[in-house]
């Protein structure tokens, strides 16, 4: 199954007018996984780019209920919220179901809210957590986070004259989830927009809690062209980078058929934050990303139980 | 309804009654008792709660601000590291106008590490803009919680108010004790009516960003609302007395009317004092006891009118203020008698640190003191530390 435009909802529970920048991968993300919702949503949403730029008071971006409190808690709120509407059903006090959204940034989930997550996770609480991946830290100034790409430079990651970039690898937030035991992971990017809202409506559908690591590039942080935006968004699946998949009851099965990847280098002269990675002194960098890449790859390809060429 | 209940046993049959909706909570000494308790109720379908056992504190109090939202009415507990831990999420529970309700069973800060009584956990969140009540013992546990919910929830107040109580001291110690019958906390709190909630039904943004233009009138709307409480607290306290005998309010007084001296202070140690009050005054004498259950907001006026004809006041802080002039209890009292005119004199008692124990001859001596400067008008040391190796 698989959407298409036609067939999308007219309805835009998240209206235009908000303040994100033009080309903005997690804007993008928003809007398309609004597009999946079904009966009535509320939207619990942690600090980072989308909540600052879109509720700036008296304004509000956000057709639909709406809740910001901190950086690291969505996992918990969400949680909290989600017990009370069945508390509140029970009385009589609030008809039917609610679906309830948790959207947290790269850094709201990887790094600070992720023992939140966790305890969500554990719980069983009925939440879709969907996590825009903008690999760093964009809301305050392209700062390192668990889920940039080695080698990528950030302000807390500069490229130096001996460190080329960041060091450690992205973390594996999709295993990371699925080893909580819950029925439903996915990864998807904003560049296979069909994809990536059928598997919003997929963990909408699924009882109890469910997770979506969308990919959603940053033309600011990622110094690249902000028309690029979906482009980059392709690449980073197409180069192996970025592989997109679904972990249903923990089996894996990939969503995009491997066939010829696009070389690493197309994907990384796009953006600033790796033009070190191309100048000569770097090259065995370089290489053993390439080499990182393609291992992961091939990890995610033989846990799908596709074949590894 | 007599019975035997610690304050912690007190603590959590008093939120069973108020049938809350929600409880979101984490173990720590010496809270867990009221979890434990809250657990049992839940496992064998006493309560029609939904108990979140969430994997911190600091996620406690997050769940427990998505459920207010939602307009459940919702209960937490906790001490020392714990409230430490919550510390960001109490400022968004005030203000976003959550009435939840929190026990605070009040233990030392590490480091050292230690888990006996001590007010410097409260006092380390004194700022947080919830609406702070203190207990001197299991019944006052009880009967603060009932009342907390309906201050919390008035349409006026919309705010959340943690009951403070003294670990172990008050946690652990059983006592005997009144309590009501279900149907009559049901008659005095009715269910919760939220002002606004997050409906499905009527979209609100709850949490937006304000920048300069806005956010220093959404502060001062909070400070008006904790400041208009006070009203709602001296009601609801009256109201609680008619209906069971117990009244509250902002603060009880011993021996006021015709005080010399004066000791004021928070909690158990008011136990104490009570009695060597007592003790002292059936030797001719003329001591008082002032004890505030109303801690924020405080009652300035109210305060000032109760003391207006004392000589000397001695108020124990039992946390330090570090590098401040005074504990933060006298630095309030010093703080609401600047330009009234009144010459009361003030000294400071630090005490009972790590739960140090204040035997009535630590209180004594207080009370001696406070005499002596009574009738020489003079300050013999400006904060002194009991019952400590110096
Ligand atoms: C406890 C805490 N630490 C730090 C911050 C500052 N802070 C706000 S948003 C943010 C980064 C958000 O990054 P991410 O989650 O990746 O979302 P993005 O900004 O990229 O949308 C940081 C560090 C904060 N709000 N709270």
């Amino acid at each position: 199954m698989m959407v298409a435009l036609k067939d999308l909802p007219k309805e835009e529970p998240y209206a235009p007018g908000h303040r994100l920048c033009a080309g903005c991968g997690p804007s993008i993300s928003v809007r398309m996984a609004l597009k999946a919702s079904r009966g009535p949503t509320v939207v619990v949403n942690a600090t980072g780019c989308v909540e600052v730029s879109t509720t700036i008071y008296p304004y509000t971006a956000w057709r639909i209920p709406w809740v910001h409190t901190l950086f690291e808690n969505i996992g918990a709120v969400a949680g909290g919220l989600e017990y009370a509407y069945e508390a509140l059903e029970r009385r009589g006090q609030l008809k039917g179901k609610v679906d309830i959204i948790a959207l947290g940034g790269d850094g709201g989930t990887f790094d600070i809210g992720i023992q939140a997550l966790s305890g969500m996770l554990e719980r069983g609480h009925d939440v879709v957590y969907i996590c825009y991946d903008n690999e760093a830290y964009m809301n305050t100034g392209i700062q390192r986070s668990g889920a940039t790409p080695r080698g990528a430079a950030t302000t807390t990651s500069p490229a130096g004259k001996v460190i080329p970039g960041k060091r450690g690898k992205k973390k594996d937030l999709a295993g990371i989830c699925a080893a909580h035991g819950i029925s439903y992971v996915a990864t998807a990017s904003i560049g296979f927009f069909g994809d990536y809202i059928d598997k919003v409506r997929r963990a909408i559908e699924v009882d109890g809690p469910a997770v979506v690591h969308v990919l959603a590039p940053c033309p600011l942080g990622w110094r690249s062209n902000p028309s690029d935006t979906i482009k980059l968004a392709k690449m980073a699946v197409q180069t192996g980078l970025f592989p997109i998949y679904e972990i249903i009851d923990g089996k894996y099965k990939l969503s995009l058929k491997p066939g010829r990847l696009i070389p690493l280098e197309e994907y990384l002269k796009l953006q600033g934050r790796f033009s070190h990675l191309l100048k000569p002194e770097f090259k065995d960098e370089l290489e053993a990303i390439k080499r990182e890449v393609e291992d992961e790859y091939k990890r995610i390809l033989s846990l799908a139980g596709e074949h590894v060429t | 309804m007599p019975g035997a209940y610690t304050g912690d046993e007190a603590a959590a049959y008093a939120a069973k009654q108020c049938r809350v909706d929600v409880v979101a909570a984490y173990p720590i000494t010496p809270q867990t008792i009221i979890v434990e308790r809250f657990s049992d109720y839940v496992a064998d379908g006493e309560v029609d709660t939904k108990y979140l056992y969430a994997e911190s504190e600091h996620s406690a109090m997050s769940a427990c601000v998505g459920a207010s939202l939602a307009g459940a009415r919702v209960f937490t507990a906790t001490a020392s590291q714990g409230l430490a831990l919550m510390h960001e999420v109490l400022y968004l529970a005030s203000g976003l106008r959550c009435p939840i309700v929190m026990a605070v069973v009040n233990r030392a800060l590490s480091a050292p590490i230690n888990i006996h009584g001590d007010h410097s956990d409260m006092m380390g969140s004194r700022d947080c803009g919830w609406i702070q009540l203190y207990a001197e013992n299991a019944q006052e546990t009880y009967d603060l919680i009932v009342q907390a919910f309906k201050i919390a929830e008035e349409e006026t107040v919309q705010l959340p108010v943690t009951v403070n109580l003294d670990g172990f001291t008050v946690s652990h110690a059983t006592e005997s004790m009144k309590v009501l019958s279900d149907e009559d906390v049901d008659k005095f709190l009715p269910p919760r009516k939220p002002i606004f909630k997050v409906d499905p039904e009527t979209p609100i943004t709850v949490g937006a960003m304000a920048l300069p233009e806005y956010y220093y009138e959404v502060k001062r709307q909070q400070e008006e609302a904790i400041q208009k409480s006070k009203g709602v607290v001296k009601m609801v306290g009256d109201e609680y007395g008619k209906f069971t005998g117990r009244r509250y309010g902002f603060m009880e007084t011993f021996g006021l009317e015709d005080a010399d001296a004066a000791i004021m202070c928070l909690g158990s140690t008011c136990g104490t004092v009570r009695s060597v009050a007592k003790d002292l005054r059936a030797k001719g004498k003329k001591v008082g006891l002032i004890k505030l259950w109303t801690y924020r907001p405080f009652p300035t006026e109210e305060f000032l009118s109760t003391i207006k004809d004392l000589k000397a006041l001695a108020v124990m802080d039992r946390a330090i203020s570090f590098g401040a002039p005074y504990g933060a209890l006298c630095s309030d009292v010093s703080s609401a008698l600047q330009n009234t005119g009144m010459d009361i004199k003030v000294m400071n008692m630090i005490y009972g640190l790590g739960g140090r124990d204040t035997p009535p001859s630590t209180v004594r001596e207080v009370f001696d003191e406070a005499l002596r400067t009574a009738k020489t008008g003079r300050v013999k040391e400006r904060i002194r530390f009991l019952d400590v190796r110096e």
